[in-house]
């Protein structure tokens, strides 16, 4: 389309490599202050030193919080994914009654606002004494990760050729036989995919956990909010750049399987 | 065969009941249960109109539409070239530009959030630059106020923008633009003629998701609003933590679902369209 015009073409990149820096900058902003050596943040550092990531790990409340979001971040992804593969292979196989109003319903909670979810499931919480409870927290996580791990999992059925399956039935396969035998290991890398960003979705959670966890569950986004809230304490540069680095590695990963996976379909064939 | 639709809806069962029981089932008895507080119709009716009626309410309706307005066009006239590189962008160029927009996407709200709290905040890196280059004499109020809630929302709205983009422009096949090019069309004919309404359907569903998204936004304005810039969801969020007034929470939420329901239901027409529907 520019073909013709290089300085059209090199405007049009210097504004890509302008927006593009800009969107990593404050990411890159919170990882460099994070090892300021002063008193308070400053950019760029005067001097470098590890003492937040020391005072965060030397904290019992940071590292409590911690320990919650882990905990049920790993029910919510566990139990997210469990329920998201076997709907979206129904969804991806089958065509059913009702197949487009069920998948709009369970990728709802991706669009009602938030505060909403957080509010009504507040509501329900209250009065059944559940606020508080870890594994109630992780299953209310595994709502809006439902829709993540539907989404990741659609994309990768969508590539497992159905004959396959009816090959394995034709042999005698029962049909639980064939989605353990056969849609299982095809799927690997995207239920992979799916625990790591489910577990991404529920560890970032920050409103659902604001209403439920209530003082006993403080999840680490919820420690960073109230923080937040009083002041912009360095502490929290240290937080949120190891928050940054769980993003990348899950990224990482996902991106080693799905490379590995094309390499294997290309020798294959 | 009739066994097989059985376990279809078998496999789909606990996914549903999830949805139902710890979803639907909740909002639905939030906001029936809070109106049904007031006791009649008609104690509803005049409650709903005395809320729509209180200035502060309507105000909060008010900025959200306005604030939601502006970070859609903001994200659309950032998210267009972006998306358009993505689009064209082959092998290491196309990883680079990907990178730049998946990272931040997958990264926390909240840690998003606070990283433009350290760039505008009034010993931020902005005023600590102005400050020591001496064209400022005091710090500039960059946070508090609407234009650091507009930067901030527009930043973690982004990603959805630039990858809904990417599918309606992806989607454009390439002999089309060297076809007018070879006809003596110039570039910005062939934009504005060829690329840009095969594109449109696009931009109406980057719009109608970043606007969605922006109208039920909690986290970004709470942090980053002043007084003035009270949205929606942080309205709802204090008549409930604050005055503990359930029938006006639930009056809010109503509002707030109708049109964010309306709008989706917009958006799947727009989205269905471009096959790439993410969402």
């Amino acid at each position: 389309m520019m073909a013709g015009n290089s300085l059209r073409s090199w405007i049009l990149q210097a504004l890509v490599v302008l927006l593009c820096g800009g969107m990593l900058a404050p990411i890159a902003v919170v990882v460099v202050a994070s090892f300021s050596g002063g008193g308070y943040l400053k950019f760029p550092p005067e001097s470098l030193s590890l003492q937040w990531y020391f005072r965060f790990l030397g904290d019992a409340r940071w590292l409590a919080s911690l320990w919650n979001s882990f905990v049920i971040a790993l029910m919510a992804c566990v139990f997210s994914t469990a329920v998201g593969f076997l709907a979206a292979y129904a969804i991806a196989r089958g065509a059913f009654a009702f197949r487009n109003a069920v998948v709009a319903l369970l990728l709802m909670p991706l669009i009602v606002p938030h505060i909403v979810t957080a509010v009504a499931m507040y509501f329900l919480s209250a009065r059944f004494g559940l606020v508080g409870f870890k594994p109630w927290i992780a299953l209310a996580h595994s709502v809006v990760a439902l829709p993540v791990v539907l989404i990741i999992l659609q994309s990768t059925l969508k590539t497992i050729d159905p004959n396959l399956e009816r090959a394995a039935m034709i042999s005698g396969c029962s049909r639980a036989g064939v989605l353990r035998h056969v849609v299982l290991p095809l799927a690997m890398p995207g239920l992979i995919s799916a625990l790591l960003f489910s577990f991404l979705t529920s560890f970032d959670e920050l409103l659902i956990s604001l209403f439920l966890a209530g003082i006993r569950a403080e999840t680490l986004p919820v420690r960073i909010w109230n923080s937040l809230l009083l002041e912009v304490e360095p502490t929290i540069a240290a937080v949120s750049s190891l928050l940054i680095a769980m993003t990348i590695v899950a990224l990482v990963i996902e991106w080693t399987i799905r490379k590995m996976r094309s390499n294997e379909l290309s020798t294959s064939h | 065969m009739p066994l097989y639709r059985i376990s279809q809806w078998a496999l789909i069962a606990p996914a549903l009941v999830l949805v139902i029981a710890l979803f639907m089932m909740p909002i639905a008895w939030f906001v029936g249960a809070s109106l049904a507080e007031l006791g009649s119709i008609d104690a509803i009716w005049s409650e709903a109109k005395s809320v729509l009626g209180s200035r502060a309410i309507l105000g909060a309706i008010w900025t959200t539409n306005v604030i939601a307005l502006v970070v859609t066009i903001s994200a659309l006239i950032i998210g267009y070239p972006l998306s358009y590189a993505l689009s064209r962008a082959k092998g290491l160029a196309f990883s680079l530009i990907l990178i730049c927009i998946v990272v931040p996407y997958f990264t926390s709200v909240v840690v998003r959030t606070y990283a433009w709290m350290v760039i505008l905040g009034r010993n931020g890196i902005v005023n600590q630059v102005l400050l020591s280059t001496g064209l400022i004499n005091e710090p500039l109020n960059l946070m508090y106020n609407r234009l650091g809630v507009v930067i901030g929302m527009t930043y973690v709205l982004l990603p959805y923008m630039v990858l809904t983009l990417f599918g309606a422009m992806k989607a454009v096949d390439s002999r089309l633009l060297q076809a007018a090019e070879g006809m003596g069309a110039r570039p910005l004919t062939i934009f504005a003629k060829v690329f840009l309404p095969l594109t449109l359907h696009g931009v109406m569903a980057g719009s109608l998701i970043v606007f969605i998204l922006a109208i039920g936004f909690f986290i970004t304005p709470a942090l980053m609003g002043g007084t003035g810039d009270i949205m929606m969801a942080t309205l709802i969020e204090r008549e409930i933590e604050v005055s503990q007034n359930w029938p006006v929470a639930a009056l809010m939420t109503i509002a707030l679902l109708a049109i964010t329901l309306t709008l989706y239901a917009l958006y799947g027409r727009f989205a269905d369209r471009s096959g790439e529907r993410f969402v």
